[in-house]
Formats: C-alpha cells, sequence, structure tokens
C-alpha cells in the first residue's frame, strides 16, 4: 500500500503575500493525515541508505514506519534515540544535502519528506507527550561546557544522562546560539528552542547566562574550580567584512548585528527598547542561509525592495532549497553572479547605493569549485539604503587568545583529534568553533562525541556501553 | 539578578552605583567595561567599571543619564535588581613602563579617565589630569581625581568654575611647558576626543583614547561596535576599547554613534511619561 506520488505531499504554509509581513511561522506543519500519507511514500528500504545521509544516523525508516501506523509517540522515541532537537532539525536541516539526497524515492520524482515528518513527530510529541524526564544517578563528577548553543548544548544533555554534574556558560543573556539570536522565529519558533532548553534543565543541566568565558573566567580557572574536563562550543560568530569603501557608512550592517537586534533583542515588537533601522531597498550581500535569513527579516521590517546578492550562480548558492523558495515567494529578488565593490555615500553619510560587479563563472578550483571571476567594464550602480554583509564567520579568538596550550589553524578554527580532543589536556571542542560557519546538526554531532569521549575519560568502567538518546 | 547595593548622585544627570558582581570584581582591570540589561524589553547598553571591590565582590559605575535605558537606570535604587551584568568586557588599557602622563575628562569621561590616572599615580608616574565640564554645577568627583594626581586642572565651557575654556588650552600650555610626557590618555566625548588627539600629534605625543561605538553583545559577534584604526577595521568591544587616537577615524565615529537618535529621543519621550515626569 506504499503511496507512489512523485511529489512529497505538500505542508500547507502562510500565504506569501502575508507572512512577508510577520514574523510567524512560515511553513504549518503536517497534521496527522498528511503526516501519515507521507509515512507511506517511504518503501522502507533494506539497507537504508537514507540514514548514510544523516550525520547523527537517525533510524529513518523505522520512525518512519511508526509514523506510517500512526503511532507517533513510538516514531518520536526512535528519532530522539540518536537526535536530541528533532523539532528544530525537522525545521533547519538541509535535507536536500543530507537525508533527502539518499533517498531512493528521489531517483524518480521527489524524495520522502524526511525532515517535515521529524519535525511534525516532534511537534506532536510537544503536544501528547510526556517527557519521561529521568535523572540520571548522579557521579559527582564536574564537567563545563562553554557556549549554550547547539553543540555545547547536546553536549550536556549527554552528559547529564551519564550522570556528569554539568554547568553551561553562556556569553549572552539567553541560551540557543545561533538559534536564539540568528535563525528567526519565522523559520524556528523561540519557544520551540526554549522547550528543549527547558528540558535539559529537567536532566540538571544548569546553564549560567552572562558569562564570558576569557574574560570572566579563564579555562585554567574552570579548571581549579574543580570541572574535570571542558567542551568548547563557542561557535563561529565573528562576522566577516568586504574590505571594500564604503562599509563605514550608515545602513550597513552585517547580518549578525541585524539579525541579533531582531531575533535576540526583538527590535520588531514594540514593546522591546532595540533600535533598528527600516529602509526601503535593501541589498543583502552572500547566498547562504544567513543571507536569506536577512533579507527576509528585512522585507518584514517593510522594505520595498529587497535583493540577494551573490557573486556566484543560482547551482551554487548554498542556502538550504526550501528557504530559497520562500525567498523567492517572498518577493526578494536574486542578482547572482554579481559581487559589490564599492558602497556609495549622501552627504549625511548614509548609503545611497551600490556599485557592482557583474561575475562569470571561471574554471573548477582546487575544491571543485568554479570560482567567480569578474566581467571588466560591466559595473553598474544598484540603488539601495541599506546594505547587509552576509559573507561569513570566523570562529571568535577570545578563548582561544587567552588560553595557554589551545591551538588553531589558520582559520581560527580549534584543533581536534578524532575524539574532539583539543590540544590542552582535558579540553574537548566541537561544531562551529572546531569547522567554521557549518549546520546545527553537525555540530549538535559534534557535541555528542565530546560527550563520549569525556565520558570515556572521567568515567572508571568504560565497559558498560549504556548510551541513550 | 544583580543588586544595586550604592547609590549616589554626582550631579543632577550623573549618578554613581555601586553593583554586586561577585565575577565581575574579581577580574576587572581599569579600562574594562560591562554591559548590562535593565529587563527583558530592555537594550543592552555598555558602561566603563569606574571602580570595584574585590572582597565586597561590588563593581562600580558612574553614567549620564541620556536617554531611555540610562534614565530607567537611573530611577533604580538601591536593593533593586539588574537583570543582567555581563563583564568585565574589553581589553584593560595598558598602563605598564608610563612616567609622566597626562589624563583628560570631558564630563562623565572623567569618571572613566580617573580610575586610570588613580593607577598610574599609585605606580609612581607623574600624573596631571585635566578635566573639562560645561560648567560648574556638573563638576563631578573634584576631590577624587586631585588624590589621585599630582595637579589637577579644571576648565569649565562658560568659565564659571577653573579656567575658562576647552580642555586643548589646558592641554597646549602643559605639553608647551614640558616635553617629557609620554602618554596623553583622553576620555570624553568624541569632538573633545579628536581635537586632544590633532593636538597631541603636533607634539608628538602618544595618545590612547577609549571608543564609545554602539554595542550589543561586546563579545565580536555582532560587528556593531566596529571602528576604522589606521585604516584597519577593528571591534571595539574586543580590541578595544582603547586605541591609539593619532589613528581613529573619529569622524565615522561620531556618525555612526547617532544613527538611532530618531528612534532614541521617541523612546526617551516615551520613558518620561512612563515616569510620570512632566517633560515635554
Ligand atoms: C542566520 C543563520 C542561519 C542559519 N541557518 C541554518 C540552517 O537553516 N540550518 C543549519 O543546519 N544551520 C544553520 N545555520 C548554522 C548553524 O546555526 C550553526 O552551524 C550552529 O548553530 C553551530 O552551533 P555551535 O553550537 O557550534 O555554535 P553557536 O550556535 O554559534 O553557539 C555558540 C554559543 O557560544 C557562545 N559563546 C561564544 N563565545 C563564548 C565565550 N567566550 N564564553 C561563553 N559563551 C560563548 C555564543 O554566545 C553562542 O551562544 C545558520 C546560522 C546562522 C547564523
Ligand atoms: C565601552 C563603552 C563604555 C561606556 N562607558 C560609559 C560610562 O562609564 N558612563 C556613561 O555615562 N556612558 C558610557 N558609555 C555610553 C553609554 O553606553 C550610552 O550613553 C548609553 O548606551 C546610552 O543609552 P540610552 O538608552 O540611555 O540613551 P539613548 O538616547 O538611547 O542613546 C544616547 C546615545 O548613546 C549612544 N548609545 C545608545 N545605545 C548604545 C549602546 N547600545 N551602546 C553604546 N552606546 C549607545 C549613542 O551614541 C546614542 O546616540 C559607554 C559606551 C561604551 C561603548
Ligand atoms: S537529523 Fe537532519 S539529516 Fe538527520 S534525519 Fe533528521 S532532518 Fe535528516
Ligand atoms: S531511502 Fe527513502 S524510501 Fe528508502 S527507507 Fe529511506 S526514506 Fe524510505
Ligand atoms: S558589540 Fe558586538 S561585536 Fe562588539
Ligand atoms: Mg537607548
Amino acid at each position: 500500500m506504499p503511496n507512489m506520488s512523485m511529489q512529497k505531499t505538500p505542508m500547507p504554509a502562510q500565504a506569501p503575500e502575508v507572512r512577508n509581513k510577520n514574523f510567524d511561522e512560515v511553513t504549518l506543519g503536517y497534521t496527522p493525515e498528511m503526516a501519515v500519507l507521507e509515512a507511506q511514500r517511504c518503501l522502507q528500504c533494506k539497507h537504508r541508505p537514507c540514514m548514510k545521509g544523516c550525520p547523527v544516523a537517525v533510524r529513518i525508516p523505522e520512525f518512519i514506519a511508526k509514523v506510517a501506523q500512526g503511532d507517533f509517540l513510538a516514531a518520536y522515541e526512535i528519532i530522539t534515540s540518536t537526535n536530541a532537537l528533532p523539532a528544530v532539525c525537522g525545521r533547519v536541516c538541509p535535507q536536500e544535502n543530507q537525508c533527502e539526497r539518499e533517498c531512493v524515492r528521489g531517483i524518480k520524482g521527489e524524495s520522502v519528506a524526511i525532515g517535515r515528518l521529524e519535525r511534525f513527530v516532534a511537534d506532536y510529541f510537544m503536544e501528547y507527550g510526556t517527557a519521561a524526564s529521568k535523572r540520571a544517578e548522579p557521579n559527582g563528577i564536574k564537567v563545563a561546557v562553554i557556549g549554550a548553543g547547539p553543540a555545547g548544548l547536546s553536549c550536556a544533555g549527554d552528559l547529564a544522562r551519564r550522570g556528569f554534574e554539568v554547568t553551561v556558560y553562556e556569553a549572552i543573556h539567553k541560551a540557543g546560539g545561533v538559534l536564539v539570536y540568528g535563525i528567526p522565529e519565522f523559520r524556528l519558533p523561540k519557544a520551540i528552542v526554549e522547550r528543549e532548553i527547558d528540558s535539559l534543565r529537567a536532566l540538571g543541566v544548569k546553564i549560567e547566562t552572562d558569562m564570558v568565558i576569557g574574560r570572566a573566567l579563564s579555562l585554567d580557572e574552570l579548571g581549579e574550580m574543580g570541572y574535570k574536563a571542558v567542551f568548547v562550543g563557542s561557535g563561529a560568530g565573528l562576522p566577516r567584512f568586504m574590505g571594500i569603501e564604503g562599509e563605514g557608512l550608515l545602513g550597513v550592517y552585517s547580518a549578525n548585528e541585524f539579525l541579533t537586534r531582531i531575533n535576540l533583542m526583538k527590535a520588531y515588537k514594540d514593546e522591546y527598547d532595540t533600535p533598528i533601522i527600516r529602509s526601503k531597498s535593501v541589498a543583502v550581500i552572500g547566498g547562504g542561509n544567513v543571507a536569506m535569513d536577512a533579507a527576509r527579516c528585512a522585507m518584514r521590517l517593510g522594505a520595498e525592495r529587497v535583493y540577494i546578492v551573490y557573486r556566484r550562480g543560482e547551482e551554487e548558492i548554498p542556502a538550504r532549497l526550501e528557504e530559497i523558495h520562500h525567498a523567492k515567494e517572498e518577493g526578494i529578488e536574486f542578482r547572482l553572479l554579481t559581487a559589490p565593490t564599492r558602497l556609495l555615500g549622501d552627504d549625511q553619510g548614509w548609503v545611497r547605493g551600490m556599485e557592482c560587479v557583474k561575475m562569470r563563472l571561471g574554471e573548477p578550483d582546487a575544491s571543485g569549485r568554479r570560482s567567480p571571476v569578474e566581467i571588466p567594464g560591466s559595473q553598474y550602480e544598484m540603488e539601495v539604503d541599506s546594505v547587509i554583509m552576509a559573507i561569513g564567520t570566523s570562529p571568535n579568538p577570545l578563548i582561544r587568545t587567552t588560553t595557554e596550550g589551545l591551538q588553531a589553524d589558520r582559520r581560527g578554527c580549534l584543533i581536534v583529534n578524532e575524539e574532539m580532543a583539543t590540544t590542552k589536556p582535558g579540553v574537548y571542542a566541537g561544531g562551529d568553533a572546531v569547522t567554521g560557519a557549518a549546520t546545527v546538526i553537525l555540530a549538535m554531532g559534534a557535541g555528542k562525541k565530546a560527550a563520549e569521549s569525556i565520558a570515556n575519560l572521567l568515567l572508571p568502567s568504560p565497559g558498560s556501553e549504556e548510551n541513550p538518546a | 539578578m544583580y543588586k544595586i547595593v550604592e547609590k549616589r548622585a554626582l550631579n543632577e544627570a550623573v549618578t554613581l552605583m555601586s553593583v554586586h558582581a561577585p565575577h565581575i570584581a574579581r577580574k576587572v582591570l581599569p579600562g574594562q567595561f560591562i554591559i548590562l540589561r535593565l529587563d527583558e524589553y530592555g537594550e543592552r547598553i555598555p558602561l566603563t567599571v569606574a571602580a570595584y571591590d574585590r572582597k565586597a565582590g561590588e563593581v562600580t559605575i558612574v553614567f549620564q543619564a541620556v536617554g531611555r535605558t540610562t534614565k530607567m537606570l537611573a530611577a533604580l535604587d538601591v536593593g533593586d535588581d539588574i537583570l543582567d551584568f555581563v563583564g568585565p568586557l574589553g581589553r584593560p588599557t595598558e598602563l605598564e613602563g608610563v612616567h609622566k602622563a597626562i589624563v583628560i575628562g570631558g564630563g562623565v569621561g572623567c569618571a572613566i579617565a580617573y580610575p586610570q590616572a588613580r593607577f598610574l599615580h599609585e605606580q609612581g608616574a607623574t600624573v596631571k589630569v585635566v578635566a573639562g565640564f560645561r560648567s560648574r554645577d556638573i563638576v563631578i568627583l573634584e576631590e577624587e581625581m586631585k588624590a589621585a594626581c599630582d595637579e589637577l586642572l579644571i576648565a569649565t565651557d562658560d568659565g564659571s568654575y577653573g579656567r575658562h575654556g576647552f580642555v586643548t588650552d589646558l592641554l597646549r600650555e602643559l605639553l608647551e611647558a614640558d616635553s617629557g610626557y609620554d602618554l596623553v590618555i583622553a576620555i570624553g566625548p568624541v569632538p573633545m576626543m579628536k581635537a586632544v588627539c590633532a593636538l597631541t600629534k603636533e607634539y608628538a605625543v602618544k595618545t590612547t583614547v577609549s571608543l564609545n561605538p554602539i554595542m550589543i553583545d561586546g563579545t565580536g559577534m555582532c560587528g556593531g561596535c566596529r571602528v576604522h584604526v589606521g585604516g584597519e577595521l577593528k571591534f571595539a568591544c574586543v580590541d578595544g576599547p582603547d586605541f591609539d587616537g593619532h589613528l581613529v577615524d573619529f569622524d565615522e565615529l561620531q556618525r555612526r554613534n547617532a544613527i538611532y537618535r530618531a528612534q532614541e529621543q521617541v523612546d526617551a519621550n516615551h520613558i518620561c511619561r512612563l515616569a510620570g515626569e512632566i517633560d515635554a
């Protein structure tokens, strides 16, 4: 009785012309009927190709089988045995490059909507399930985690489940990392992130916000305070600028600042004090998820025209497919194969335009990507009153530069071995701090792996292999 | 939550407050700052640590009520809590090896300059402090500054106290009279720091300024505090707030600091309405 439809069961969403004026979630999720229908598209392949595409090896066919049977809570148990944040991953994983890319249904037609099903199951559980937050028997060993992003949180959760006394130190006033300051509400409602964090607290994880490690406390002081191991999950939050003329003009934002004002500091809500510039015509430079988020936020703040300016072509855009579709539907204009060369200001110091040059794709470089080359003489001006730089971030140097013995590579990424151990004994690291800007699921996978290594290091009898969620 | 343990009005607009924040008091050094958020709806604003008591776990800030957040802060009392109080942030001022210095404070900038003067003085350096105010009634920390240097010189814009004129007038006299200064520290409004730097450049005396761009996180994440120093992009919250004043692009800083002026004015009026004050 498989459902042989070539297309994914569509997921309801707010109409584009409605949603591009509010910050409510864009997609509304499957109903139970839709979920069952979609689950029936899964062929239950014996060799489970989809699982190989998932960085945390979610047992995909198994959970989908339960969804098809209507046993959604059992599906939840299966997912959470390897993925602690399914409501988040179902929404933000780049599925088309991971699980869904390997799905056999994708050979002719669309793959099974694994991400949507995962999200459905997690949302269903939040509504109808009861968390069995069985606190582990404490083992009395203290471990510190730096950074409350996906890497740090998943490490903390796994350690707490093994009985460790875990304290997470977070620099800003709210836990969640990029999930709270970067990814907008309309893509990942903050209530979901908060619920996931509350469930960690219920496991016994302590979260200390307002603590900038490297300033308030050094890594060595954490050792003196009795922490037997430290996990560094400080992310890659340092924004890059292009170094072109005019970046100091008014109306030029880094995507991080723009998104932080909106998502963390709620500038779009009247009752919050956070100021933000609402521009008419906004250019967002870059083609990743960050750029799509910034562009769609700018539109929601009331801009008349919003451009994505990206120096490569459509094929190369690194953002999730769904975000690109949604952005286009919402009226974001794509200026591909285009790069800014200069920002132009008016006599008050505000941006009034941007000089761009057209690009073409040259020969593939060492990484196999075709790199963009300027087309001589193709300069032209765009009229914009705001420019948002979303051209990438790198690991923040604060911890590395205040800790002796912690080595990083040339890009500032912390060096770790297969165990996620850094060059400093007892200090582990993972997530964007190690890889540079990557994905939520990779960060979570790294945190998980580090938790296992820390347990192996600190627990006397490594023989017993009890490793739940 | 961080409890306010002391509050004192230094003049009608400037308030001194001590806050119980042991994790900051333990570590903070002159030149570093904190970022606070008053409540869930509040913005994050940076304030320099003016003094600290490591034993009592207390940190002192001195701030001028200029807009919504600082006015709300000034309305709090001893015993009240501040929701978030993060620090110490930024790099400490480099004060090693200085023998003879001029420390210049403009208005509330004196509160930030004063601990640096004291630190230098206690290290045995010869320190002259030049403090500038608009008029006599807003002079702050006079006794404290006097005790922290070899000579305190005050200038007022209207001549109601000390010398009639600007800090730069006094500075020029000091530099003319003695070529032995190895450091000038200038902290105050951007135009004052700019004028000081133009002058000390003539006399080729190294000058450190403490910059005050608009900040959010204070950890290097937002890039909002970026300033150009010697043509290079720096983030004041992690690379500063102190920089070589001869290299700073003050005009850009001044412009960027005014970016939210219109919104800030609306906010500030709103708080006055909330507090029930008559303030059209
Ligand atoms: C706008 C945006 C959209 C994105 N969209 C997607 C998406 O759709 N799908 C996807 O998979 N990925 C997406 N990503 C990437 C993804 O969010 C990151 O790869 C992931 O969050 C990395 O997790 P992390 O835990 O390593 O770091 P982060 O999430 O960056 O968390 C690091 C935490 O450490 C804290 N910290 C830093 N320094 C210190 C210190 N010294 N002391 C204490 N705390 C410190 C930070 O404040 C932060 O809370 C997006 C990223 C951005 C910015
Ligand atoms: C490192 C640093 C140290 C500082 N130390 C002191 C101090 O010790 N005492 C003191 O009185 N002031 C200090 N300031 C300035 C203080 O942060 C601002 O006066 C305050 O943020 C004003 O907020 P408001 O809402 O009351 O006023 P608003 O009316 O909102 O703003 C008034 C002006 O303050 C500046 N400002 C506004 N928001 C911010 C922000 N988030 N970050 C930085 N500046 C902002 C802008 O130039 C603005 O035009 C410091 C600033 C920095 C960057
Ligand atoms: S965690 Fe991400 S990659 Fe893995 S199955 Fe879920 S959506 Fe796919
Ligand atoms: S590859 Fe696709 S069809 Fe096969 S089991 Fe996985 S999800 Fe189902
Ligand atoms: S305040 Fe955000 S980077 Fe400095
Ligand atoms: Mg303000």
